[in-house]
């Protein structure tokens, strides 16, 4: 089955650490992460620290090594957090996403969803031909 | 871009499905008003814009259509009766306003809608096949379709299958089993997951590698189980095992879809994320059955051994000892020469091979190809080579399964 990541953009006021004074954001959140537990769904989750709590490891192209220290300037590139889910499809994976309560309330924001790689992520037509091409072969194997 | 309408009805169909049964549906008009209310979706959304809430649309949708079929029924009664009866028995014989039954009911917070239909689907007098099947479509949601290619069977005896079962299934009440009977009806469900998942877990190496969605769809069950009953242990302990299991999928077959035996497989390409889902759950099973005065059942002792594996980075580093003190704990339980022949196993490491052969020996498992192969490793590390090509010709004879004898020839070559 493929998996997804959710990703929560980071935001302003993410990254200053603070967050949203809506009390209700928490609860909604934990409600909506617990019915996806409760589906089979979810596989994994955290919040993120600030990026000013990080730090990147560069690479240049002769490979030479150099440490940065966070905060890093490109806030809306930046993740706040993450919510790796397993479904049966894109078009579960969006269904779920859809519902996925609004990080930041009052304010511009943005989740970004993305497939993982792996050899399980294959489109259910082509698992299948895959499968029954096997089948053939051991069948004429045989 | 959204979601299909299908995907979003989906994600509610087992909650619409608990919410009609509650009011009083059997299992096929349930069913039949939950489709019905995807109907309606398919037909009204895209020309007047998708509702805001779409689940409460739907229910809405699928309660109205089971209020207009209900109604339909008891008018029918009432024609029947009206011919014979005066107005008090009409009276006692008909079944309650539905539409009061509706509005009297309540949102399932606790999930034990899920729960009763999990139960209802496991029950103990379908067959296997029909728990199977019924499980896949009242609680996973598959459509018959989607069951049909995961069985590899024909979808009209799919549907037939589903049909048979919920006819059986008539008159049992939508409930969650009563206290006396809890504990055997869970073991029930538990039963029906493991061998699902078994099933697909098992066909994914070897001729028959037919079923992957069949064990997929079984873990995703069993999570889901696993969340609804978090106070369980021994659906902790499945679910651990699940875990651990499937964690091993990607290292289970070579580039070539060649299966590979356990201590040969290449543990870096193991599900990691898997591994510690599993020790997690694996974490909550022990420290609720710290609490259980009969100690750890038999799903928790093969989850442990799963535990054991999963924790030796390599196969050399594995703690045999350990294997073999869980095994003698499982064989208690569960006294089976398979049990008993893969206990030996485990004391062919821990302790030698030459006290491990007598004890395979002497098991009654001829025909088995798995014992006569233990047989012959026992024997070639031994230095009996002859004794244990003839052993491995055996397991040759004895194997049905195309690759698993490709495996054992290819041992035999090396040997």
């Amino acid at each position: 089955m493929p998996r997804y990541m959710i990703q929560v953009r980071a935001t302003a006021m993410s990254e200053a650490g603070d967050f949203p004074d809506d009390p209700t954001l928490v609860p909604r959140m934990m409600a909506f992460h617990d019915e996806m537990a409760r589906a089979g769904v979810l596989l994994d989750g955290a919040g993120l620290q600030p990026s000013s709590q990080g730090f990147r490891v560069q690479y240049d192209a002769a490979g030479q090594v150099n440490i940065m220290d966070g905060p890093f300037a490109e806030t809306k590139e930046l993740i706040a957090g993450y919510t790796l889910i397993e479904v049966r499809s894109r078009d579960e994976a969006l269904a779920w996403a859809q519902r996925f309560p609004a990080p930041f309330p009052g304010q511009s924001c943005c989740i970004e969803v993305r497939p993982l790689m792996g050899g399980v992520d294959l489109p259910p037509d082509d698992a299948e031909r895959i499968i029954r091409e096997q089948l053939a072969t051991i069948k004429q194997g045989g | 871009m959204t979601p299909s309408i299908e995907a979003v009805w989906r994600l509610e169909a087992r909650r619409l499905t608990g919410a009609l049964l509650r009011a009083g549906a059997d299992l096929a008009l349930a069913e039949d008003c939950v489709q019905d209310a995807l109907v309606a979706a398919l037909q009204r959304w895209p020309a007047e814009g998708w509702p805001e809430r779409p689940g409460a649309w739907l229910m809405t949708a699928a309660k109205h259509r089971l209020m207009d079929r209900m109604r339909h029924m008891q008018m029918a009664a009432r024609e029947q009766q009206a011919l014979g009866d005066d107005a008090d028995a009409l009276a006692t014989h008909l079944a309650p306003d539905p539409l009061d039954m509706l509005l009297a009911d309540e949102a399932d917070e606790v999930g034990d809608d899920a729960l009763k239909l999990m139960f209802i689907a496991c029950h103990p007098k379908l067959a296997r096949e029909a728990q199977w099947v019924l499980t896949l479509r009242l609680v996973a949601g598959l459509t018959v379709a989607e069951i049909a290619r995961a069985l590899f069977a024909k979808e009209a005896t799919i549907a037939q299958r589903i049909t048979r079962a919920k006819a059986q299934l008539a008159g049992e009440p939508f409930e969650l089993p009563p206290a006396s009977a809890r504990a055997t009806r869970l073991e029930a469900v538990c039963t029906v997951l493991y061998l699902m998942f078994n099933e697909g877990y098992a066909a994914t190496s070897g001729a028959e590698w037919t079923r992957p969605t069949l064990c997929l769809e079984a873990l995703r069950l069993a999570r889901h189980l696993a969340a609804l009953l978090p106070t369980e242990a021994d659906v902790q302990a499945l679910l651990a095992l699940m875990e651990l299991q499937a964690s091993r999928l990607p290292a289970r077959t070579d580039g070539l879809g060649r299966p590979v035996l356990l201590l040969e497989q290449d543990r870096r390409r193991w599900d990691h994320l898997l591994v510690r889902r599993g020790l997690e759950a694996l974490a909550r099973c022990r420290s609720l059955n710290a609490l259980r005065p009969q100690g750890p059942g038999s799903l928790a002792l093969q989850a442990e051994l799963a535990a054991v594996h999963a924790r030796a980075s390599h196969a050399e580093e594995t703690d045999w000892l350990q294997l073999l003190r869980l095994y003698d704990a499982l064989l208690a339980q569960q006294p089976s020469p398979v049990v008993a022949l893969n206990r030996a196993v485990a004391l062919g490491y821990a302790i030698g091979p030459a006290q491990a052969l007598p004890l395979v020996e002497a098991l009654p498992l001829t025909g088995y190809p798995w014992w006569a192969s233990v047989r012959a490793d026992l024997l070639q590390r031994l230095g009996r080579v002859e004794q244990a090509r003839e052993a491995l010709r055996q397991a040759i004879a004895w194997t049905d399964n195309e690759r698993e004898r490709v495996l054992l020839l290819e041992r035999l070559e090396r040997m």
